[in-house]
């Protein structure tokens, strides 16, 4: 008989949890620094994306070593890149004079003017805070209902329903492969 | 099914700049071979190894991830120091790698062997693996001694080309045979 490594080994058991290989960080960034950028784009605008993505990144890299898994770690950086645009909109709202009608409309996205796609991201930018970001970490960052659900602090079945509202409101005729309807 | 947002492209600024941590790594082409050079936040040198390939240089970075800690970076600037002295000791220049070494990434054997090897073997001596076996206090283990020597991770600084079999030849060696041949020619020279 070999190692018993099933999910229901009970001698391996506790193993499992306290051994993590964790990679060499390098091979993080390497592997998924246009995941992170790409989602910073969508989730705060281009000006802004750079700076949201490199404090991401500097998080990250911190918080790495203490780390108590390696399972995922492409959904924990985007979790991180979200958590740090969050801030960068709050501290946006915080900066921004009151008397400006736009800073009253959740938070602001600076989308330049010309974009090559049209008029998508203008229309992402304008959506309600919680949908936008769940669209975009659901079809930008192609995470899972449970993962999306994670970073927003909600349950797997408001991930759904926020990414489903998003959709219909941008009017995109898709299915959500997690979610056939 | 379509990715929705397919059309959605942005231009990327390019990878995070990320400051130096825990360990530094650069892969360097040298006259000897395809190098990984990793050092510590202290600067003192983990691995001066030989990485023929990307497969290699995967496994010379996970075991550091592994054994001294995961933050680890490829960064040139820290480096510079191990890369200048190899360049000098490759170019005959220097007769010793001078560089502080941390030997994180040997065992408790690895460690003896290592710093034996280092503390009696000179530059342009030679000897064989049963004779360094004894030095070290391990008399009959020549073999284990040759283990240990071949997954030394600081080839070239810590001077493990120096050993040779007592059969003749140059033996076995990380970065091929014709390395051990070159790093001894460069040191017989006068």
């Amino acid at each position: 008989m070999g190692v018993q490594r099933g999910r229901d080994s009970r001698i391996r058991a506790p193993y499992r949890w306290t051994i993590v290989s964790l990679p060499p960080f390098q091979h993080l960034v390497d592997a998924h620094w246009r995941d992170v950028a790409r989602l910073a784009h969508g989730l705060v605008g281009p000006v802004h994306a750079d700076d949201v993505a490199q404090q991401a990144w500097t998080q990250a890299l911190a918080a790495y070593p203490r780390l108590t898994h390696a399972r995922n770690l492409r959904s924990w950086l985007l979790t991180i890149t979200h958590r740090c645009a969050m801030d960068h909109h709050r501290t946006a709202r915080r900066t921004s004079p009151h008397d400006d009608p736009s800073s009253l409309a959740g938070a602001p996205v600076v989308v330049p003017p010309d974009l090559p796609d049209g008029d998508l991201w203008r229309r992402v930018a304008a959506l309600p805070e919680r949908q936008r970001d769940a669209v975009l970490l659901r079809f930008v960052g192609d995470l899972d209902h449970r993962s999306v659900a994670a970073a927003l602090g909600t349950s797997p079945g408001m991930s759904r329903r926020l990414v489903s509202d998003a959709m219909a409101t941008l009017r995109l005729d898709l299915t959500d492969p997690e979610d056939p309807r | 099914m379509t990715d929705p947002f397919a059309a959605f492209a942005p231009t990327l600024a390019g990878p995070p700049r990320l400051e130096p941590t825990d360990v530094s790594y650069v892969v360097d082409d040298t006259v000897v071979g395809r190098m990984l050079l990793a050092v510590r936040d202290d600067g003192r040198v983990l691995a001066t190894a030989y990485a023929p390939d990307a497969e290699a240089e995967d496994r010379w970075l996970t075991r550091i991830a592994g054994s001294v800690s995961p933050r680890v970076l490829r960064h040139p600037a820290p480096t510079d120091a191990v890369r200048r002295a190899l360049e000098a000791y490759l170019a005959g220049r220097a007769r010793r790698v001078e560089v502080e070494t941390d030997l994180a990434l040997a065992s408790d054997f690895q460690r003896e062997v290592l710093t034996g090897l280092a503390a009696s073997v000179g530059y342009g001596e030679r000897t064989t693996y049963a004779v360094l076996a004894r030095a070290v206090g391990h008399p009959g283990a020549a073999r284990a001694v040759g283990t240990a020597l071949g997954h030394n991770p600081l080839c070239v600084t810590l001077p493990c080309h120096r050993v040779l079999p007592a059969s003749g030849g140059v033996g076995g060696y990380a970065g091929g045979p014709a390395a051990k041949e070159h790093l001894l020619a460069l040191e017989s020279r006068p």
